[in-house]
């Protein structure tokens, strides 16, 4: 029985990427984070409408992949290029695409002012504990005791200092609408982070204020690990300190 | 008008669609003028203080991109904040206008005038190879007109444009001639304008437009720094402006721009009363500089001396182009003091044993 | 009514990570033990029960797996 056919198609790449190969080692979180995305905003019908901003550090090269206008920013300064464009083309889409070392470090100011100021723009913020592109250094986001190439023998926090959970702390300005965090390392949460995309996208356009998705995923790379080793590792140890689920729905507080 | 404000009233009447900046003395008065004037309802511009220098110029990186036309101003220390993004900018060939009101230096030096961000404006000031155009005025007249320049050569060549201005014709309040209200671009003027590579969202008909000035091919980013060399030399070619002020009979020329001009304007006239031919050869355009035309003057001239409000910058390339076929000496008073005409005028005797 | 669905691997972009091996209810994916031209194995359906769930395109960091499912 031939089951290829077009009118039995259930799943296909969507053309909001392009068909160029990924730089992203192999069972990277990135390349789904980035298709989710783009499923999301051709789903919606508005990859017209759409500008992106890429970060610096493993998806600088994000506009390779994903098949709309896109800027590549200098190190962390993703959401002042998104706060400048949404407010010159209040009718765009407008999201940010980063990683923990550009957001929640060299980025850190951009990132509480554009959310303090309610910009209506989306914040795509993908946190794998790690510097990746650079070759596994400490984060500001790297677990307690976590092993780095600049923490070699676990990070010390009297010496190195905390992780920051930037996301908790940003879901308290009143700038920002809708904070949540997933993950995408299994179907049931790669469906749920793409509702809460959806979400983002819909309800920052709607101008009720800066939408926050943080997507706590793997560099097995960088903790020198498989694939499929790093995802239970994160499920083991990301995800109790990073835990899943939505901080501020609506404006207000989870819980 | 301050010079300052005449900047601000010429960025809202020259149609620009954003301001992004952060407060400094002694430029705060643009910033200021634009809140209490509100062009966002006059002509639609959006205007917005930033956390930060180094977020007012991303802004604009963002702005440019999407083929707006934006500005920012600041002045010294937080130009030199903002010099990651003006490269950015300049290798992404973004149009767009940065306003350096400049302050005495180095470090936080003081807020008074000064000509020492002359070497960060016209020599890069960032990484990489790379110009603005840069454009001096000299009065609150020119403040107010090379706004509305900068921007059509910005468009023009794609590229980052800076006013180099300075502490006392920013404060500074002279009379002037506003040009008329130029109507802000429509979004489908700009699409239209710019649609071929600004970011303004892709339509099925056409490819994805890609802002970045990352590229990690090597012989690629050598191609890109050619055609970048290729655009400046055709602004060396076409868009220098410089002021010969008496300078036809002169003997020795003065070399200066902006407030050291307008001093050493005085100075060729206490000259000439002692029957001293002086002339003045004043700067406009920074970058590019006058190189043919001082070249050709250095044939003809005794001397040249270069006065500045800085310990010799400008100087550098004076010497560069006369080429030692003259003398060239140099006069200048830093850490935000202004030259008077009869010091400058001492010095060229001094130096010219006249 | 029982669902059978078939997959298509674009074997030249799979990168062998085997993230879609675990996701997999009816356990129908292994990795080949041919190589493709960047030398990593690619995955493939090597049984039939497929159920067209799109669990493994959906998890695969690559977009290059392609669903097709009928109702039986």
């Amino acid at each position: 029985m031939d089951i290829i056919k077009t009118e039995n198609l259930v799943y296909k790449k969507t053309d909001a990427m392009t068909d160029k190969a990924l730089s992203y080692c192999p069972g990277c979180g990135h390349g789904t984070a980035h298709r989710i995305a783009m499923e999301v905003l051709e789903e919606m019908g508005v990859i017209q409408d759409t500008i992106g901003v890429a970060p610096v550090g493993c998806s600088v090269l994000a506009y390779e992949f994903m098949n709309i206008d896109m800027q590549q920013a200098a190190h962390g300064r993703a959401p002042a290029l998104a706060t400048a464009i949404k407010r010159l083309w209040p009718s765009k889409y407008v999201f940010t695409y980063q990683g923990d070392g550009d957001l929640a470090a060299i980025g850190t100011a951009e990132t509480i002012h554009a959310c303090n100021r309610g910009e209506n723009i989306v914040i795509i913020f993908i946190n794998n504990g790690i510097y990746g592109m650079t070759g596994g250094q400490m984060a500001p986001t790297t677990l307690p005791n976590m092993k780095s190439s600049t923490s070699p023998y676990g990070r010390d926090e009297a010496m190195m200092g905390h992780p920051l959970k930037i996301t908790e702390l940003i879901a308290h300005l009143p700038g920002v609408h809708y904070v949540t965090r997933q993950a995408v390392h299994k179907p049931t949460e790669v469906r749920r982070a793409k509702k809460a995309l959806r979400k983002a996208f819909e309800q920052s356009y709607a101008k009720k204020g800066l939408c926050f998705v943080e997507i706590v995923s793997n560099c097995n790379s960088g903790w020198k690990m498989t694939p499929n080793q790093s995802n239970i590792w994160m499920e083991e140890n990301m995800f109790p300190y990073y835990p899943l689920g939505d901080i501020k729905v609506d404006g207000q507080l989870v819980k | 008008m301050k010079g300052n404000e005449a900047m601000a009233e010429a960025a809202i009447r020259c149609g620009a669609d954003g301001y992004f900046g952060y407060p400094i003395t002694p430029q705060s008065e643009v910033l200021e003028y634009l809140m209490v004037e509100k062009p966002w309802e006059r002509t639609g511009m959006v205007v917005l203080q930033a956390e930060s220098e180094v977020a007012s110029i991303n802004m604009i990186y963002g702005g440019a991109s999407t083929g707006k036309k934006v500005l920012t101003s600041s002045s010294s220390p937080g130009i030199s904040l903002m010099q990651e993004g003006i490269s950015y900018l300049a290798g992404a060939e973004l149009p767009c206008l940065i306003i350096n009101v400049v302050r005495g230096g180095p470090g936080l030096g003081d807020i008074q005038p000064s000509q020492s961000d002359y070497f960060q404006s016209v020599k890069g000031g960032g990484h990489g190879d790379y110009h603005m155009y840069v454009i001096a005025p000299s009065s609150v007249q020119e403040s107010s007109d090379f706004v509305k320049k900068a921007f059509e050569v910005a468009f023009k060549y794609r590229i980052p444009a800076m006013i180099q201005s300075d502490g006392a014709i920013g404060q500074m309040m002279e009379k002037v001639e506003l040009f008329p209200q130029i109507t802000r671009r429509t979004d489908t003027e700009v699409i239209a304008e710019c649609g071929s590579w600004a970011t303004t969202g892709k339509p099925t008909t056409r490819e994805r437009n890609i802002i970045t000035s990352l590229d990690l091919i090597p012989e690629k980013l050598e191609n890109h720094n050619h055609k970048l060399q290729a655009k400046y030399k055709e602004m060396e070619a076409n868009e220098v402006i410089f002021e010969e002020i008496q300078c036809d009979d002169a003997e020795y020329l003065l070399v200066a721009y902006g407030t050291s001009a307008r001093v050493c304007q005085k100075t060729v006239q206490l000259a000439r009363e002692k029957g001293i031919k002086l002339g003045l050869f004043r700067l406009i355009t920074l970058w590019p500089f006058p190189k043919k035309r001082i070249e050709e003057l250095a044939l003809t001239k005794k001397g040249f001396m270069a006065v500045e409000m800085s310990e010799g910058q400008m100087v550098e390339d004076v010497m560069l182009n006369v080429k030692g076929k003259a003398p060239v000496e140099f006069f200048g008073r830093s850490g935000g003091i202004i030259p008077n005409p009869t010091e400058v005028l001492n010095a060229f005797e001094q130096k010219f044993r006249r | 009514m029982a669902l059978k669905g078939k997959i298509v691997v674009d074997t030249e972009k799979c990168k062998g990570c085997e993230v879609c091996i675990p996701v997999c209810p009816t356990e129908v994916i292994e990795m080949s033990r041919l190589v493709n031209g960047k030398g990593y194995h690619f995955m493939e359906q090597v049984r039939e029960n497929c159920t067209g769930c799109t669990n493994c395109a959906v998890v695969c960091p690559d977009g290059v797996i392609t669903v097709y499912r009928i109702k039986v």
